[in-house]
């Protein structure tokens, strides 16, 4: 396949960026989008321009690193990551657009790659269970009825790749923020500290800079995880549930 | 508490939330006291003069309706404030847009903004039209709705604005609705679908409910 | 020190010395069951007011450099830590997928600590620690608890409890797992932990920083010089001990299941400055992942063993047969480990299954692109137990597999083939995972320990949160309490400043080249070399001939070697070739130690030694024992000083599959 991409190309997090054209041919259609940016590079390189920055690590579509809006759409036409999406998805001759994400949370570091660190922020305000190394019980001492631990895998399955962020048209965090929460606070461990965790946490996300949710369900969308919608509504219910108890004391 | 709550995006989208189910309860009352027009004009004013005579004797001509309007008012201030400072952090928060665009949302998600403007500056001109009287066209009547009803509807411009008017209430109810429970918590995945019934019967209800009177005046059936 | 030239006909490059033997003077002595209690009881503590002055550097977010950077931070140490990440919640093992053993014996299937022990050493074909395992048995159980209480959603039965199965050909159920995803949820366990230390401020976290050399002073690891990746801006950090969490080797290999990024920099600049590297040879081929497809193929991904429970593994019977699959009439087909091995059949251990399909390959009847693949075919498994049945059990993996390669694996057979994915091999530690560089401690697969030269299914994991939560937290006190370090450490110190001035001449010299190949055609280069002979089988003459190979290639890497832009800026090229600076001595090294040990055991199949059904054999008489090698100057011959093994309470056999 032949191909014309147009990139965002960027210097540095201070540097004005604009979008280049580059040719690429001999692309295969088994290639993943990233190995076509692989071999885009290498001829950069050997051209003696300075290759496409982007994020990529595992490329098997868990860690969350990879991190592109392609024509548009966060990690691309199909509902997985950008390591696991394929050329074949593409056509011979199409002109693909590749841009970082967008928001004011996550600013561009250079081309592709953005600085995602508001999202560790966020768990450090609360996304955690308080549990000291060797301080914890038999793992049988406390049951979890099979459907809230089932509810809570499914929430815990984000990868913090923030292609909710990117596809938000408000820029905004709460799918991510609402998967930890819903995760955490379904089980009983995570009880104690139920109240403070959605508190700080949302406290924490407002911080950083993220936009609030109008609902359009384009996070949900976008997700590689599949990340319900419905995370956010638990989110809020969970927010107000706090807010009613700390009013009362 | 308050503090906490409008401090908080999740907490100020509460205010909208709250604030617009008022506005909504206010809708479905006013819209079914409307539908009184078509019983004709002595029912409708004898009607209109109630509503200033509710809770008499304990509550003095008038106060009753004082309340709800300070409510609404307090609503309506509640829902616009807390909708521009959620939009200007919405703004900021995603200030570049993508260079390859494309076309996104359901129509109504997307005009809930503008939507929610132009209901804004509806409001204004309705209550200036129907119960100040100040830009009425014709001679304002106060105590005789039914026939200041009639003269706003004889004119193009004034079926024209509130028609429009209407159908933004719609899309404006319908996303709002559904999304106010989300706000508040009340969503699940097992309610999703009765709760996006309820928005679409409420939208569909309201704008059909609240058209059919300039429809009715001007096909004639309400004159 | 006697001096043996063990390849006198090439000894400018395949020779060796021998030292004196090392020794692991840590593990205390007596019943094997209370030897981890001993040493605990004998480690001195440090006070808990002192802790505070005591800053700890760790290396890497991974399993587990995240625990033991969140358990020291609990404890009250000062952690400075870092990864290349972008966020510590990245690291490889999340990318994890089957399960962690544990002996909790919850199912009452007659599993115990003993019998965990018991398999491991075992499946590391006895060339493992005894003390190290048994110990590493001991602390499963209570990793599944801590795990518990952090929050990490672990399947669970219908009345609450947890669910655990049965793994890579162990008899009892004591795997955990959290469905495909079990090293994801582990790690955002130890990352939640970590993130509640640095919000506590006593966590340091220095994301995209990546380490690039070690600083030793007095003979004691007292810091690391470290990149900041975004800057480029190279800095010292300073300690009074260093703990390296850096993750495996894999990645010598080009492609691996590894992660891009993972990198071997940390251990080998710490094996240059002294650290032993113990077993580099022991690597762990996967029998089932997916093919590549092509010159550009970037990395593999595995596929879950299981599926070899229902699959049938076949090739064409004739050399270059093209036809499509299911025109292969059954008769021209070669069910080869039906027919090798009847017995087991498709269900031989990880290592045969991968050499076995190597060799059909060699001989040309490879299928797919390049002739790299063997099928594993369901159509069998759909007719005796329904689609639905096949759906059921392995529908997750079969959507992975057509997402992959686009083709639907209920209709068409799949194609798998081997592919490196772990590495037993590490830098060299005693019981209190302490190299032999006093004050640098070595953790998870950085370390050489636990595994022998093969690895058991869901190990890993084990292995990591074991030494993370709780051996290295316990140990490190002993260290730190006999070694109060109350000099201050300036970037003025002459040790240092050599230390500096070596990596920015490193970097700049890989700017300065200009040549005209880039880092990827060296790293694939050398990748393909180090497959094909020091990869699922190796020989005398293959070994020799890498170790001929790999100096010409690092010779042309410094001549050839194509760098843009600067380093003072986020520029991946450079970090990737200066990755390869260390991957190309590593290799080497990786060689040597196969080419020594002129016997097969586990992960290391050496043709010159098998049984004459073709069956690895071991030779105990003369390699039972750890291979820790001295670095002495890149290209010149390192020290070979052996760790002898003793077998107290499992005592070696031959493994028998036939």
């Amino acid at each position: 396949m032949k191909l014309t991409l147009r990139v965002w190309r960027q210097k540095n997090a201070d540097a004005e960026g604009a979008m280049s054209t580059y040719e690429v041919d001999g692309i295969s259609k088994d290639m993943s989008f990233l190995e076509m940016l692989d071999t885009l590079n290498e001829e950069l390189i050997l051209k003696g321009e300075d290759p496409v920055a982007f994020d990529h690590d595992c490329r098997e579509g868990i860690c969350g690193a990879c991190s592109l809006v392609i024509n548009g759409d966060a990690h691309g036409p199909e509902r997985t990551t950008t390591c696991q999406l394929h050329m074949r998805s593409f056509q011979d001759g199409d002109t693909i657009d590749v841009e970082p994400w967008r928001a004011s949370a996550f600013p561009v570091v250079k081309d592709l790659v953005v600085d995602r660190s508001a999202f560790d922020r966020i768990i450090q305000a609360g996304g955690y269970i308080t549990a000291p190394t060797g301080a914890a019980p038999e793992a049988h001492a406390t049951p979890v009825p099979r459907p809230d631990a089932d509810f809570a895998f499914e929430h815990a399955e984000c990868i913090g790749c923030g292609a909710c962020v990117a596809a938000c048209p408000n820029g905004a965090a709460m799918l991510f923020t609402s998967a930890k929460i819903n995760h955490l606070n379904v089980l009983p461990q995570g009880a104690p500290e139920r109240e403070s965790r959605v508190l700080d946490m949302v406290a924490q996300m407002d911080e950083e800079g993220f936009g609030g949710c109008t609902l359009t369900g384009e996070c949900a969308t976008a997700c590689p995880k599949g990340i319900p919608l419905m995370s956010i509504t638990g989110m809020n219910k969970e927010w107000l549930r706090a807010t009613r108890k700390a009013g009362k004391k | 508490m308050a503090r906490t709550v409008w401090d908080s995006s999740v907490g100020k989208k509460t205010v909208m939330a709250v604030s617009g189910l008022v506005m909504l309860a206010y809708l479905v009352v006013h819209m079914l006291g409307n539908l009184k027009i078509f019983f004709g004009a002595g029912e409708f004013d004898h009607y209109a003069h109630w509503l200033r005579t509710i809770g008499e004797p304990f509550m003095h001509y008038e106060w009753t309706l004082w309340v709800v309007r300070v409510v609404l008012v307090a609503a309506v201030v509640a829902h616009a404030v807390s909708a521009y400072q959620l939009s200007r952090r919405d703004i900021k928060a995603r200030p570049s847009k993508y260079v390859h665009k494309k076309p996104r949302t359901s129509y109504a998600t997307r005009t809930m903004r503008w939507g929610g403007i132009i209901l804004g500056l509806f409001i204004v001109w309705h209550i200036l039209d129907l119960t100040t009287g100040t830009v009425h066209p014709g001679g304002f009547q106060s105590g005789h709705p039914y026939q200041n009803v009639i003269d706003t509807f004889s004119t193009w411009y004034g079926n024209a604005v509130y028609i429009v008017a209407m159908l933004a209430l719609g899309l404006h109810v319908r996303h709002g609705f559904w999304s106010a429970a989300q706000t508040l918590g009340v969503g699940s995945r097992t309610r999703d679908r009765a709760l996006k019934a309820t928005a679409n019967l409420l939208a569909l209800v309201l704008t059909v409910g609240f058209i059919s009177v300039p429809v009715g005046v001007m096909t004639g059936v309400v004159s | 020190m006697t001096a043996t030239a063990a390849y006198p006909e090439h000894p400018e490059y395949a020779n060796y010395t021998t030292g004196e033997p090392v020794v692991d003077g840590k593990a205390p002595k007596g019943p094997i069951s209370e030897r981890w209690d001993t040493r605990r009881f004998e480690a001195k503590l440090v006070n808990p007011a002192n802790r505070r002055k005591h800053t700890v550097i760790v290396v890497g977010t991974g399993l587990a450099g995240g625990s033991a950077g969140a358990t020291l931070a609990e404890q009250g140490y000062h952690v400075v830590q870092f990864c290349y990440q972008d966020s510590p919640r990245r690291a490889h093992s999340i990318a994890a997928q089957g399960g962690i053993n544990a002996a909790k014996n919850y199912r009452n299937d007659g599993d115990s600590i003993h019998r965990l022990f018991y398999d491991t050493v075992k499946g590391g074909d006895f060339r493992a620690r005894e003390s190290n395992v048994h110990r590493l048995a001991q602390i499963s159980v209570e990793i599944i608890d801590q795990c518990v209480a952090q929050g990490v959603p672990f399947a669970r039965e219908y009345g609450g409890l947890l669910d655990t199965r049965s793994f890579g050909g162990v008899q009892v159920s004591r795997t955990f797992y959290a469905r495909g995803q079990t090293g994801q949820q582990l790690l955002l366990g130890a990352y939640q932990a970590l993130s509640r230390q640095i919000a506590a401020g006593n966590i340091e976290m220095h994301p995209r920083t990546e380490m690039l050399d070690l600083i030793v002073i007095d003979g004691r690891a007292r810091g690391i010089v470290a990149r900041d990746l975004i800057t480029g801006g190279i800095s010292t950090y300073f300690a009074d001990a260093v703990v390296l969490a850096s993750g495996g080797y894999g990645n010598v290999f080009y492609l691996s299941t590894n992660a891009m990024n993972s990198n071997a920099t940390a251990i080998w600049r710490a094996h240059r400055r002294g650290a032993y590297f113990a077993n580099p040879c022991f690597t762990q081929i996967h029998p089932t992942c997916i093919p590549r497809t092509g010159d550009h193929q970037s990395k593999l991904t595995l596929m879950s063993e299981s599926l070899r429970n229902d699959g049938r593994i076949w090739v064409p019977k004739a050399k270059g047969d093209n036809r499509p699959p299911n025109q292969i009439p059954e008769d021209e087909r070669d069910y080869y480990l039906e027919r090798i091995y009847p017995s087991f059949g498709n269900l031989v251990p990880r290592d045969i299954a991968s050499r076995a399909a190597k060799n059909v390959c060699d001989e040309g009847r490879g299928v797919g692109p390049g002739g790299q693949g063997v099928y594993l075919d369901f159509a069998d498994a759909i007719k005796r137990m329904g689609r639905g049945a096949v759906e059921a059990k392995y529908g997750n993996l079969f959507d992975m597999y057509q997402r992959i390669t686009d083709e639907d694996p209920y209709e068409v057979p799949m194609r798998i083939y081997p592919a490196v994915h772990y590495t037993m091999g590490g830098l060299w530690v005693d019981y209190d995972l302490q190299t032999t560089i006093p004050g640098l401690f070595a953790i998870g697969e950085a370390n050489f320990s636990d595994h022998g030269a093969n690895r058991l299914g869901a190990s890993a994991l084990m292995q990591g949160l074991a030494d993370g939560y709780f051996v290295l937290p316990s140990t490190i006190n002993d260290y730190l309490a006999r070694n109060p370090h109350h000099d201050e450490i300036t970037d003025q110190h002459p040790v240092v400043q050599e230390v500096l001035a070596d990596t920015e001449d490193r970097l700049n010299l890989l700017l300065a080249v200009d040549g005209d190949r880039t880092p990827d055609s060296f790293h694939r280069e050398l990748g393909e070399l180090m497959w094909e002979f020091c990869g699922m089988a190796r020989t005398d003459a293959g070994l020799r001939k890498a170790l001929e190979r790999i100096p010409q290639i690092r010779e042309e890497f410094w001549r050839r070697i194509k760098v843009p832009g600067t380093g003072e800026e986020f520029n991946q090229s450079l970090e990737k070739a200066n990755r390869i600076v260390d991957y190309l001595e590593l290799a080497e090294l990786m060689c040597l130690d196969a080419l020594h040990r002129a016997e097969s055991c586990g992960g290391h199949f050496r043709e010159e030694s098998q049984t004459p059904d073709g069956e690895a054999e071991r030779k105990d008489d003369e390699f039972s024992y750890a291979a820790a090698w001295e670095f002495t100057d890149t290209g010149a011959a390192p020290v070979l000083h052996k760790e002898d093994l003793v077998f107290e309470y499992v005592h070696p056999t031959q493994r028998s599959y036939a």
